[in-house]
């Protein structure tokens, strides 16, 4: 869900995922590589999201996450039955200077 | 700049992946790798640094590539986040992975793994070691096979229980009872072997020919006695222990039918004994070869043992019942010698261990005070630990992790702990548990078959799981319960009061139970203390005393055997330094006992009611002035108290009041079985015979002192083995060893000295067992001293680190450094003062188990509880003061910013 919310509103890529959730988590969480890259991929499999490799001027082409109509679905219905966490989750996903 | 692309598509190569799908993840990875080995470099990390940790971030080990093949390969699958719920079927696999997880958490904090492991490991360990005492005496059957069926069979009295027998009942018992297979008999006895270059004193005793077949013993080489051999007038065999066969002879199989000279009896070793058995005895004789004529007499008690197998399907009750039976028809029949004699019949095991079983229950409790409080130190460290994952698990809760889940990730942690803790812990026993044998007294039975086996390593895991979920459920529990809303809300400050006051409960049941141990130590040190002060009715410095044994040369007639002792006195005396010599058939305080039946008056024996018990001493006549034991009345032995004088006796204070209450005893006479009328000439100072503590509360208490000079011829020859020479020197007693074993030795020099000892040895000696008691519960109780003070020190400073911005803002307002001191001081002495309060009141409770070890203090002692309070204050004062003085260096500008 934490993945979701961090890629609702705008498409991102895998590295600024990780420093995302480290950073709003203020170092207590820190999903690795290892363990994000499967998760995105298995995200993905699953339909929930979709990761499409964007080009920008004189940079390398990265690849970046976003949610499709599915993912936010499901993100939907996961906060819907996490109501008690909106909260938590709005100081990660809602406020850059958490 | 290392060449991510190529890098990754080397380890990704093993998943045989499409090749466009690798060749996209391999662009990506390399991507990610290639920022954040840049960002590494940024922040001032080396270049082969930066390589390191990238490669470890984003591959790390296997992990990406196991983790990419699940869902490459596999597809979709259930699980989505980590800490998920695990798929019914696949239990294992995620133990394995909270293993590994566990792993890496706990050595990512090595510093915590560290404390909690060796606290642990003290705790398993302790419990492991006295899980071996208690094991390999307690627990185990005996040695011998169906070792059940074995009795030990005592003669029970008006005022003993277990009396040794006397061999004419124990020949009409075994004839008379069906219960038992078999019985046989032993005691103990001294032999003096000769022929064979020095002479030597050689532990030994008379057996039944059926004493090792009851037993179920078989020799590894030769056999045991058989029936005729145990007759009077038979050639003398003997039998070697297996270590005595060992050391004196090499082992050689060649022994058997070699002669050995034993008391100037030529004896054919005929076999050699298991290993495991009778470890002090080295030499068997048949019984019938002791020439004592007290072996005959039926009102003679020479220490001899009995031993009995029930027939299979026989109960002890019904062997009892028989035996009870078969004595009272003694009684009618022999009314002289058995009219109050029944029979004890006790199983062979409890007999051995049953004293000190409650001994060994009591460390097993101690012990389990220590895991206890060890337990729950490391339970408050994880505690204080979980404060900083605290939002690890909120954030686990959030991405969808099940409370069970965690809670289940924590135990595999704590149970880490445990293990290591025990793995730590078993060598540390093994170690613990040889230091304990060799610490233990002497009368601590069995000793030989304490160590490791698999039921101590058993324990030791079992030990080590139980205390793995005991003292990580609490803390797992909350982590748990963890409020993740509350949690991520609250920043930097954890949450949870409750596992504050968790916590205070852990540390205040720590230093209860610390004071608990604390208390049974100061107890037990202050019964050893006042067990030295004791008078013990003699002079107990500068005395020395030793064992002697006579010449076979010497031991042909009566009258050579007392001029031999006599001339052996003098010899003695005549060395320098030597103040006086004596001879005694006994010593106060030591090992062996010796008892006689006495009556007031000449007359025959009266009814068994008149006739009392005394503890006898036969002597030469100047034992009472060698041992200092003051005379009140009359004189003590002359050299003219000899067989052609009347017969006399000293007795002590205590038979005067008893047996002649408010008259003159001197001059009067009192008779004493087998050796007849005696007149009384003196009286002296009663002695702690029995022990220091026990003597006052003994039911004989009776001393009568017969002179050497007077025993009848016919108890000279066979009963002079067993003497003690005592001697008072003008300096260290235990220089003048060398010396006087010279004297003993005498001119043929085959005289031997054993078991010398200075009387102050003969005293710690008896005050053994309360003083490994005392050193064990002091090490038990100084350790959980520590560890309550570690506990005291860990919610201390955690406590002042959570309340930073409240102390800040104290100091800000003004507080003084002793207010912010007071204020941590308080809340640490609360914690340590409800554990003191609770301790004192449990030990008082507890303490009463202690009784039979105290002495001279009540388990109330209000100088214990004072020392307690004293000692376990300055602890946890000690304990408070870190964390108060780094409460005092708080900057209120740095608190108040951190907010």
């Amino acid at each position: 869900m934490l993945l979701l919310s961090l890629i609702e509103s705008v498409p991102r890529h895998g590295y600024e995922i990780g420093k995302l959730i480290e950073r709003r988590s203020q170092g207590a969480l820190r999903f690795h590589a290892a363990s994000l890259y499967p998760l995105l991929y298995r995200l993905e499999k699953r339909g929930w999201v979709q990761g499409r490799w964007v080009e920008k001027a004189g940079q390398r082409r990265r690849r970046y996450y976003n949610l499709t109509a599915q993912g936010r679905k499901v993100l939907a219905a996961q906060r819907k039955g996490w109501e008690s966490f909106v909260l938590a989750i709005s100081r990660v996903t809602g406020n850059e200077n958490a | 700049m290392p060449k991510w692309k190529e890098l990754i598509r080397r380890r990704l190569a093993e998943l045989n992946l499409a090749p466009e799908r690798e060749a996209e993840i391999a662009e990506e990875l390399a991507q990610h790798a290639e920022d954040r080995y840049e960002e590494l470099k940024l922040s001032g990390v080396s270049e082969s640094e930066a390589l390191r940790l990238t490669l470890d971030e984003v591959l790390d080990g296997k992990a990406m590539a196991s983790g990419l093949r699940d869902i490459e390969r596999t597809g979709v699958s259930e699980a989505l986040v980590l800490g998920a719920r695990v798929k019914e079927g696949h239990f294992l696999s995620g133990l394995g992975q909270d293993l590994r997880y566990g792993i890496r958490t706990l050595r990512k904090n090595a510093g915590f793994s560290a404390i909690a492991i060796l606290t642990l490991g003290i705790g398993i360990g302790a419990s492991t070691a006295i899980f071996s005492v208690l094991n390999g005496v307690l627990l185990q059957p005996l040695a011998y096979p169906n070792s059940s069926q074995l009795l030990n069979l005592y003669e029970k009295g008006a005022d003993f229980n277990y009396g040794s027998v006397a061999y004419p009942n124990y020949l009409d018992w075994r004839r008379e009872s069906h219960s038992f297979s078999g019985m046989g008999a032993y005691t103990k006895a001294d032999f003096n072997l000769t022929g064979s270059g020095q002479p030597e004193q050689v532990s030994g005793e008379y057996v039944t020919a059926s004493l090792f077949p009851v037993l179920g013993l078989t020799p590894p080489l030769g056999r045991t006695f058989r029936p005729e051999e145990d007759r009077q007038g038979t050639g003398c065999t003997v039998m070697l222990s297996y270590n005595f066969w060992q050391a004196r002879f090499g082992a050689k199989p060649g022994i058997l039918g070699k002669t050995l000279t034993l008391n100037a009896m030529d004896c054919v070793v005929i076999g050699v004994l298991p290993a495991a058995f009778g470890a002090p005895v080295q030499v068997y004789l048949p019984i019938e070869q002791w020439s004592s004529g007290e072996l005959r007499v039926r009102d003679s008690h020479p220490g001899l043992r009995v031993v009995g197998r029930l027939r299979p399907g026989v109960g002890i009750q019904a062997a009892r019942g028989e035996m009870e039976a078969i004595a009272k028809g003694l009684a009618l029949q022999y009314p002289a010698a058995n009219a109050l004699t029944s029979v004890t019949a006790v199983p062979m095991k409890d007999d051995m261990v049953g004293g000190v079983r409650p001994v060994l229950l009591l460390l097993a409790g101690a012990v389990g005070f220590v895991l206890i409080i060890a337990c729950a130190n490391v339970a408050n460290l994880l505690l204080a630990r979980s404060a900083a994952r605290n939002r690890e698990f909120a954030i686990r809760a959030a991405l969808g992790a099940e409370r069970w889940r965690v809670i289940r990730q924590l135990l595999t942690e704590s149970l880490l702990l445990s293990l290591a803790g025990a793995a730590l812990g078993l060598p540390l026993a093994q170690w613990a548990t040889t230091l304990l044998v060799a610490a233990a007294p002497a009368s601590l039975p069995r000793s030989g078959e304490v160590g490791m086996d698999g039921y101590v390593l058993l324990f030791t895991l079992a030990v080590s799981l139980v205390t793995g979920v005991l003292f990580g459920l609490a803390p797992a529990m909350h982590s748990a319960k963890t409020d993740p809303q509350e949690s991520l809300k609250e920043g930097t400050r954890g949450a949870g009061g409750s596992r504050h006051r968790t916590e205070g409960i852990f540390v205040a049941l720590q230093t209860c139970l610390a004071v608990i141990l604390l208390a049974g130590s100061v107890l037990m040190v202050q019964s050893v203390w006042r067990l030295w002060q004791v008078n013990p009715g003699f002079t107990v410095s500068r005395l020395l005393t030793m064992h002697v044994a006579l010449s076979p040369k010497a031991m042909t007639s009566p009258l050579g055997i007392r001029t031999a002792l006599q001339q052996l006195v003098q010899r003695v005396e005549a060395l320098p330094g030597v103040e006086t010599a004596a001879l005694t058939s006994l010593l106060p305080l030591g090992d062996s006992d010796s008892e006689i039946a006495f009556w007031q008056g000449n007359g025959p024996q009266p009814s068994p009611d008149q006739v009392k018990a005394a503890v006898f001493y036969v002597v030469s006549p100047d034992y009472p002035a060698v041992m200092q034991i003051p005379l009140l009345r009359g004189r003590v032995f002359t050299g003219r108290d000899n067989l052609s004088s009347t017969p006399v006796a000293l007795i002590d204070d205590v038979t005067a009041r008893q047996i002649f209450p408010g008259i003159d005893p001197l001059g009067r006479q009192i008779s004493l079985v087998a050796l007849g009328t005696v007149q009384v000439v003196g009286v002296v100072r009663h002695v702690k015979q029995w022990g220091l503590d026990s003597d006052d509360t003994n039911k004989i208490r009776n001393q009568i002192y017969f002179p050497l000079a007077q025993v009848p011829d016919k108890f000279m020859s066979g009963g002079v083995t067993g003497l003690t020479l005592a001697l008072r020197s003008k300096g260290d007693p235990l220089s003048f060893g060398p010396a006087v074993r010279a004297a003993v030795a005498g001119p043929t020099d085959d005289q031997p000295v054993y078991a010398l000892r200075a009387m102050t040895e003969v005293i710690s000696r008896s005050l053994a067992e309360r003083r490994f008691m005392m050193l064990v519960l002091i090490v038990f109780a100084s350790v959980a001293l520590l560890l309550a003070a570690i506990g005291i020190y860990g919610v201390m400073s955690y406590a002042v680190a959570r309340r930073t911005n409240e102390l800040g803002v104290r100091s800000a307002l003004g507080a003084s450094h002793w207010q912010i001191v007071g204020l941590v001081l308080r809340q640490g002495m609360g914690l340590a003062g409800a554990g003191l309060i609770a301790g004192l009141a449990a030990s008082m409770m507890l303490t009463p188990f202690l009784r039979s070890l105290l002495y001279g203090v009540g388990a109330s002692d209000p100088l214990t509880l004072i020392a307690v309070t004293v000692v376990l204050g300055f602890v946890a004062v000690l304990a408070c003061l870190l964390p108060a003085k780094r409460a005092t260096s708080i900057d209120p500008a740095a608190a108040l910013r951190c907010e």
